[in-house]
This record gives structure tokens, sequence and C-alpha cells, in this order.
């Protein structure tokens, strides 16, 4: 039984069959899995392990090190705030003590009704509308309270639903017309691979 | 007043706010650069690029046609572009990516034959989700123009290119560490050697790793000829690049400008770039090529944005970014930041890059919050002689990657530009600037 639902499971197939090794496939697959559940789920590291040839232990291993991939559950929004140095030249730290208190949450935490999760980011390379703001890895272009308590208002009334969907940086990315090279053609690329490694272990 | 004449490169678009579609492509010259590349053999395509000689946008500043010269000839090898734009305050590849999107699709495309590749990945930020989408969107209608897939143009040629998205870790720039990534690991840097994925890359396999820049100046190098390309710049720094301006500047940017031609007080003052300081307040520090390079004063204002020029002053052009720090710009807390990146960042297999960027981040730390010893000064530089030895330039390295090497640079600029800010710290809790 797939954890994946229907579509996304189609999906996620699709993704490992583009790559000439499946575990290539593992991190659009967890991106995949954060779109339909908001963060990583055991289940779904689970069906990923299965997917890529591993193990749980190696995707939750390999998933640890990414900041963008949540072990925990969070909040509708991930709204990230960059204190970096263009930003915080340009106010960024006195931005994310603002969002801290406008959410109702300290850095790093879910606000209680569940809507908001507040993160301090690295440099998202946006610098010229610094500080740069995202929610949901969507640049947001909001650099003053005032327009970040505006912004705030208008997530909370739904109004940025179609600019900022849920989870999932893969959300509107589809490949189109399928798989150009065909299996065979994988399979012999994957097979001359395995050869070379071999020989030169040898 | 900056010169401002050549010609616009790789940002010939910008005026368009349809820039990312085909149907802006194709009206705007798009794949003929392709066109005529197919008509040519590789040998003469790679000629062109070396003729160029075009040297990578991404950090390094080695030159294309060379990395290219030096792929093993194997049965399988492939071409991954580097997209990974993360260095504190580079922000051009996230420019390119967005609008034209299909500009870096036809470069891919002509290095792939140029290097007769049947496999390219671009990998690009995770955290880009308009450029993923915009990428993804330009490969999908190249394929669907008869420019990707099988017998590109009618061509004997065929190529597959794959849209990957990182998600989120500084250390995946480093291409070693990027091809891990893409192998589905966690994004640790390889040891060296091989010091090139030339020899092993991707699956074991000879790959060419290249920046979303160097990528998009293909098609104009094709269409205009490598000499073309040549003449514009001075010295071995040819052709435009894009510098991206942040920091206490009225105009914060990404600008194409010839290499070499214009210098740091161009940039930051002219009202058609950066337009000025904030205020009218003076520069008290640049920091060029990224947050891994050394720090300028203003001394350095008048110095040539070129790759050689700002080495021979002890720096780097690096990543293509300028931060600009004013009057009233803190060092102290900007080192401190700086240094609390990389200890974020740090990937964690080597022990002076893991230990010593945590422990310079809280001794800056205090420093910065009114804790700070005299003595923490010399402990400072001592650290970081730990981590890069002899605090020369380039870097002395211990580590496996750069980023280790990088470390000390934005402390021992701060401490030898602005010691005694350091000691006011130190004396009275806080910043006598700002």
């Amino acid at each position: 039984m797939s954890h994946l639902r229907t579509e996304m499971r189609q999906r996620a197939e699709e993704l490992v069959s583009l790559y000439p090794s499946r575990r290539s496939a593992m991190l659009p697959l967890l991106h995949l899995c954060q779109e339909q559940d908001g963060y990583l789920t055991d289940e779904a590291m689970a069906e990923v392990a299965e997917l890529t040839g591993t193990t749980p232990a190696e995707v939750r291993g390999t998933a640890s090190f990414y900041d963008m991939f949540h072990l925990e559950p969070v909040g509708r929004y991930v709204v990230g705030v960059c204190t970096n140095i263009a930003c915080l030249l340009r106010g960024g730290e006195e931005l994310l003590a603002h969002a801290s208190e406008v959410l109702g949450c300290a850095v790093g935490a879910t606000s209680d009704d569940g809507l908001f999760t507040l993160e301090e980011t690295e440099c998202l390379a946006d610098c010229n509308v610094a500080p740069v703001v995202q929610v949901n890895h969507r640049y947001v272009r909001t650099t003053t309270p005032e327009a970040f308590d505006g912004l705030v208002a208008d997530l909370r009334a739904g109004r940025l639903d179609h600019d900022v969907p849920p989870h999932g940086t893969l959300i509107r990315v589809r490949r189109s017309g399928g798989l150009r090279v065909d299996s065979a053609e994988i399979a012999a690329e994957r097979a001359s691979a395995r050869d070379a490694r071999a020989l030169r272990e040898q | 007043m900056a010169f401002l004449d050549s010609p616009r490169i790789v940002t010939s678009r910008k005026d368009f706010a349809d820039s990312f579609t085909l149907t802006r492509y194709l009206a705007t010259g798009g794949y003929a650069g392709l066109t005529k590349a197919l008509s040519m053999f590789p040998e003469q395509v790679a000629a062109e690029v070396d003729a160029a000689s075009l040297l990578g946008r991404g950090g390094a500043g080695f030159p294309a046609g060379r990395k290219w010269s030096m792929l093993r000839k194997s049965a399988v090898s492939y071409l991954v572009v580097n997209g990974d734009e993360s260095e504190p305050a580079t922000f051009k590849d996230h420019y390119l990516v967005e609008r034209d999107p299909h500009q870096l699709v036809e470069g891919v495309i002509i290095a792939a034959y140029a290097l007769q590749v049947t496999r390219a990945f671009i990998f690009l930020r995770g955290e880009f989700a308009l450029g993923l989408e915009r990428v993804q969107q330009a490969v999908n209608e190249a394929y669907e123009h008869g420019a990707l897939g099988r017998h590109i143009f009618g061509s004997s040629f065929s190529l597959d290119i794959v849209v990957h998205p990182g998600a989120g870790a500084y250390i995946c720039g480093e291409e070693t560490s990027l091809i891990e990534a893409l192998e589905g690991k966690r994004g640790f840097p390889r040891i060296k050697p091989p010091f090139f994925p030339a020899v092993t890359g991707l699956y074991g396999e000879p790959t060419v790793v290249n920046n979303v820049e160097t990528m998009s100046n293909l098609p104009w190098i094709v269409t205009h000829s490598g000499a073309a390309f040549a003449a514009l710049g001075a010295g071995r720094s040819t052709g435009t690049r894009l510098f991206a301006l942040a920091g206490r500047v009225n105009n914060p940017g990404v600008y194409e400008i010839e290499m070499v031609k214009n210098t740091f007080r161009d940039i930051i003052y002219d009202p058609a770039l950066g337009g000025g300081v904030i205020g009218d307040k003076a520069v008290r520090a640049i920091i060029p090529g990224g947050v891994s390079a050394p720090w300028f004063g203003p001394d350095q204002l008048d110095l040539a944005l070129g790759q050689d020029e700002v080495a021979a002053e002890g720096s780097m052009l690096g990543s293509g970014s300028i931060v600009v720090l004013d009057e009233d710009s803190c060092v102290v807390r900007a080192a401190w930041r700086i240094t609390k990146f990389f200890s974020r960042e740090s990937c964690g297999q080597c022990t002076p890059c893991r230990e010593g960027s945590g422990w310079l981040e809280r001794i800056l730390y205090r420093l910065e919050h009114g804790g700070g010893r005299v003595e923490d000064l010399d402990l400072l530089l001592d650290l970081a002689d730990n981590i890069a030895p002899g605090l020369t330039w380039p870097p002395q390295q211990t580590t496996i990657c750069v980023l280790g090497s990088s470390i000390p640079s934005s402390i021992h600029s701060a401490l030898s530009l602005f010691r005694d800010d350091f000691v006011a710290h130190v004396d009275h809790g806080s910043c006598p600037h700002g």
C-alpha cells in the first residue's frame, strides 16, 4: 500500500525514471513527499527508500543534511526571513524580530494555530529587495514591518493562495512530454557505468 | 563616469516582461546560436569558446575551454550545470534562470554538442521555486521546438536535459558536493585528488560542471565569434560580467558591465548603476566576490573590475557579488554574521572547519554583544590561522574543500582594516559606528 497518493506515486515513478541511477531521484522525491504531507513522515521516507533502492535510515540521513526538508510537522506557511550580510545591512534582524512578534512564535517554532512556522534563513539570492522574505519558498518581497503585517493579513485571509501554494518547491514544475530517453538507453548507461566502476576498482 | 558602451550579452532581453517565453526568445534571435553550432564540427564550437577565453562565472574563474579540454574520453560522460547559487549576496544566476531560461537552455545544448555529451543536468537551488518552474518550462518548450530530444533540428545530435532541484545547502555549490547531491546523497565534498570531475564525476564518469552564467554566454559567443567576445574587456578578463550589487547603495541590483572597463566607484556611484550610497554616507568597506573574499577599504574604490586586477590587490571577483558597508555599518557585526553563516553551513567532515567556525562565531558573538575580552582579538587570528595557515591570499587549505579556508577572510580583513572597532567593542561593549 503506497503512502503517496495515486497521482503523487505516478509522479514519483516518473522522477525515478529520469535518472541513470534511482538514488539520484532522492531530493526531488523528498520534495514531492513534503508537497503531499507538509513534512517528511516516516511512511513517506520508507516509500522513498523503496523507490530509490536505499534504506529508511539512509533516506533520513540524507534528508537531515538539507535545510529545506522538515523532519517534524510545520505550519501551513513556512516564513523565512534572511539576516545574512546583505539583509543585515538593510534591517534583516529587526524584520525577523518583528515577524516573531507578529506571528506569535519564536524563530524556528510554529504558531499555536499551526498556520506559521518562522525560520531565520541564510542568503536567498534576492538581495536587491532586502531584507528578503520567502513564504513556502516564494519570494514575497516585503521589506518593511508594515508590508510584512499586510502580508500576514493576506495569508490569513487566504488571499495569496495562488501566489503562495502549500509546501513543495516542485508543486508547479511538470515535465511535459514525458521521458525522452528510452529506458533501454538508460539501462545500457547504468550497465556501462557499473562496468567502468568495477574495472576501476579492480 | 562608468563605461556602459558594451553590448548586452546575457541581459539583452531585460526590458521585456515576457523575456522567459519561447515566443519572445525566438523573436529576439533565440536558438540562432544553436543552429549555427550544429552546422560546425563540435571541435570548432569548443575552439570558439577557447578563443573567447571565457572564464567560469561561478566563483573560481577557471577558463571554461580548458575545463572542457580535460574531459576524459569515455563512453558515458555528463554535463552538469551549477545553478545552486548560494554565496551570500550573490543573485545573478537567480536573475538569469527566472528572466532568460531559454538562453541558459540553449547554452547547455551548445556546450553538450561541443562536448558530445548526450545527458545534461541543470542543478538549481531548491529555493528558486519560480526559477525551477521557468527553466523546466523552457526545457519543455525546447523539446516541442525540436531543440532538445532526438535529432536536434534534424541533425544527428541528441540530448536530454533533466532539471534537478537542490534542497538548501550552501556547500552544494562546490562541484563535487553538488555531484553527491545529484547522486541522492548528503552534500559532502569529495576528497581530492582527483581534483576535477572531468576525470571522475557523476556516477564515477567524466563530468563537466559549469555555472549558469557561463552557459548563458555561449549563444552569443557562437553567434558573434569567440574573437568578438575576447575583444571586450582586457587581459585575461574578457567579455562582460554580471555584478550583483547589494548593501548600503541606493540601487542594489544585477548589472551587466564590460570587464575591466569599470571600477568599484563606477558601479557604486554611477546613476545608471548603484546610484551612490544611501543618505550620501561614505563607503567604509567593500566585500567583493562573495563573503569568502577579503574585504577592501575606500582606498580600492578606483580599482578596475577585472579578475587579475582584483587578485593583485589581494581579493577576488569570485561570484560577482559586491556588498557595500557605509560609515554607520558595524564591521564586528558583519564579521560575526558572516562567520555564523559558515558555521551553519559547514558540512562537518573536516575538524578545522567544523570546530573552528563555531568557535570563531562564539568569540565574535560575545564581542558584538558586549562580552568581549581584549585577548579575543589575538585568539581570533590564532584560530583563523589554524584553519588557513599563514592567513595568506589565496589561502592555504587544511580541509577537503575551500569552505574552510574561506572562513578567515572576513575576520582577518575586519581586524586588519578596523582593529580600533574591535577594541572599542571590548572597551565599551558596544559599537562606535552603528
